[in-house]
């Protein structure tokens, strides 16, 4: 095992990591702010990355603008789905259940219409023109889609962190998280930032999806293992907490890039195996913060 | 009124058993007894499951691995110690369910809510994971054919009357322990978590309690099912049985007893008619989830009790 080897396996790993963040920090985002867990969310990757295949391959148009409409599209299906069902359960009685199965028969529904509208056969989808080549790196070579997909997603990272903490709507967010009744009482909508909310985190899912069409192929199905990898992320990290979903992203983006070199066909177990032991060490995740363990 | 109510409960077992032990002999085709055996297992695994959930208030999205570890104890043994072992294979598939459900249980009670729930749903696709690409010991995808219960078991008949038995046997067993003070207890761990500690009691304990007793069920239901179908498929341990699951309970009803047997039924039952003509199944479960929850969340047999309920109070307010 060279060095060059090891190179090349880390940025590989750092570009799974990005994606799996990018999943992850929606799945995140609407727990922290409005404590709704959304099972489905695996199912709006799923849906950007058929966005961008119909956008890109099938109506030729660019890439890029093919990654705008397939975030735009799952944002706005996602807005729907908060507006039309979910918000139509918050406050019942163990809601956190019933939010799981309700989330749940979407990924049946999305999973059906998928495949009623593109078929179940594979689709791919080509890079966009100017990244299909590759950059070198001293004595490394790797690929300029993948470098791109990193820088975007570190992008990503800091405009959200600084919406966040730094804007108007991004202290409502976190206020939301915090005290929605005295939200209210101070004149902000709260069920419309929910709704909004939403539509942020699916639409962070269907870029997630789009970005990934063209490393991976395209199928029905692929919401539940999306959902699984970004659970087992938001596990290490701690659920709700933006930087943990970073670190935790990371850790497992490298320990799979890792795995597949070395144990390919096994390398799907090893992501549990790296849950499992956070499990055991640290229940609450790694960086989470400490009250969210209750009894 | 307590007294009253187990009474109504165990009348209502003893309905079911002598329901089902008639089906033979006025159905005697093979399918429709096959129909008779899956609403039974998956019966079993339902009401096996609402223990966790209904009773506990443990929404676990994982019980496919135990249901999956009874059939594939029985089916191992089988392919691999030859037809004879299907009985020990059931009584490897129970002593492996509880020494798994302890093991994972010990790790996931650690966390509660949604975190549990998609804990459960890591485990059981882990294990999903495992016998899928370990091909040449579990056979991977083909999973494992030919399992035909030796002896008089092999008779469709009697095989049929076993699991009856075993069935409604498991059944009252469950509804015991939900009628014992330990089934009160679970229902405190349910409605208020804090309260269990001031008793003097564990609020983990009984929940490790509970998780292991429904595995134990499930891999029993399990193991019921690979003699029924004499197959079993890697299927059986992927998440939407963990999901079916769920769906026959809300459909019953978790708030009752028997409400996951009724659901297991009906949706056996809906399957049977709907799903050979159409291959969207998985969007006609979705939309009966999403009309469950969101318009009769307590279940076809809750919302039936308080719709009697309702008309018993409309009609003593008419008479005065």
């Amino acid at each position: 095992m060279d060095l060059s080897f090891i190179l090349v396996q880390l940025v590989s790993g750092l570009t799974m990591a990005t994606l799996l963040f990018l999943v992850a920090s929606g799945l995140t985002l609407i727990f922290g702010v409005g404590n709704v867990f959304n099972f489905a969310h695996g199912s709006f990757y799923m849906l950007g990355a058929y966005f961008a295949f119909q956008t890109v391959t099938a109506l030729q148009i660019n890439f890029w603008i093919g990654l705008v409409i397939a975030s735009l599209g799952a944002g706005l299906l996602g807005m729907c789905a908060e507006f039309l069902f979910l918000r139509r359960i918050y406050g019942r009685a163990e809601e956190g259940g019933f939010q799981i199965l309700l989330t749940y028969s979407f990924i049946l529904v999305i999973d059906d219409i998928v495949k009623f509208v593109w078929g179940t056969e594979y689709k791919s989808l080509l890079r966009p023109a100017g990244l299909r080549g590759s950059v070198e790196l001293g004595s490394i070579t790797l690929p300029s889609f993948n470098v791109a997909i990193i820088v975007i997603g570190l992008l990503v990272v800091v405009v959200a962190w600084l919406i966040l903490s730094r804007t108007r709507p991004g202290r409502i967010a976190r206020a939301t998280a915090l005290d929605r009744e005295m939200l209210s009482a101070m004149g902000v909508n709260v069920p419309l930032t929910m709704t909004l909310v939403f539509g942020i985190a699916t639409a962070l899912g269907g870029f997630a999806g789009a970005l990934a069409a063209p490393l991976r192929t395209v199928t029905p199905g692929a919401g539940i293992e999306v959902i699984i990898d970004s659970l087992i992320v938001v596990v290490i990290g701690g659920m709700g907490n933006f930087w943990g979903a970073w670190f935790g992203a990371l850790i497992l983006g490298e320990v799979m890039a890792f795995a597949v070199a070395i144990v390919p066909e096994w390398a799907s177990v090893v992501s549990y195996v790296v849950m499992v032991l956070t499990l055991i060490f640290k229940p609450e995740g790694l960086f989470a913060p400490r009250q969210t363990r209750t009894v | 009124m307590q007294e009253k109510k187990s009474y109504l409960s165990e009348a209502f077992l003893v309905a079911l058993l002598v329901a089902f032990a008639v089906v033979p002999l006025l159905h005697p085709s093979s399918y429709q007894i096959m129909l008779a055996s899956h609403i039974l297992v998956w019966g079993l695994f339902a009401v096996a499951f609402n223990m966790l959930w209904g009773v506990t208030g443990m929404l676990s999205f994982g019980q496919a691995l135990y249901f999956g570890v009874g059939a594939y104890a029985v089916g191992l043994m089988m392919k691999h110690l030859g037809q004879s072992w299907f009985l020990p294979g059931m009584a490897a598939g129970l002593v492996a369910a509880i020494v798994l459900a302890i093991l994972v249980g010990l790790l996931i009670i650690r966390v509660s809510g949604v975190f549990f729930t998609v804990l459960t749903l890591a485990f059981g696709q882990l294990a999903w994971q495992i016998c899928f690409r370990w091909y040449h010991f579990t056979g991977g995808d083909d999973g494992i054919q030919n399992l035909i219960p030796p002896g008089l078991l092999g008779n469709r008949f009697v095989y049929y009357y076993f699991t009856l038995v075993v069935v409604v046997v498991s059944i009252w067993l469950l509804l015991r322990l939900s009628q014992s003070p330990m089934g009160v207890l679970l229902r405190c761990v349910r409605q208020n978590p804090n309260r269990v500690p001031f008793l003097g009691l564990s609020v983990r304990y009984s929940q490790l309690r509970v998780y292991v007793i429904s595995s134990l069920f499930s891999a029993l239901a399990g193991s019921l099912a690979a003699g029924v179908d004499n197959s079993i498929h890697t299927d059986m341990l992927y998440w939407t049985t963990s999901g079916e699951v769920i769906l026959m309970s809300v459909l019953g009803g978790i708030g009752q007893f028997f409400g996951p047997f009724i659901g297991a039924g009906a949706i056996i039952i809906i399957q049977d008619y709907v799903g050979a003509k159409t291959e969207y199944w998985s969007l006609i479960i979705g939309l009966v989830m999403m009309v469950m929850v969101l318009l009769l969340p307590r279940g076809v047999v809750g919302e039936a009790q308080a719709l009697k309920l309702w008309l018993k109070s409309v009609r003593r307010s008419n008479g005065g």
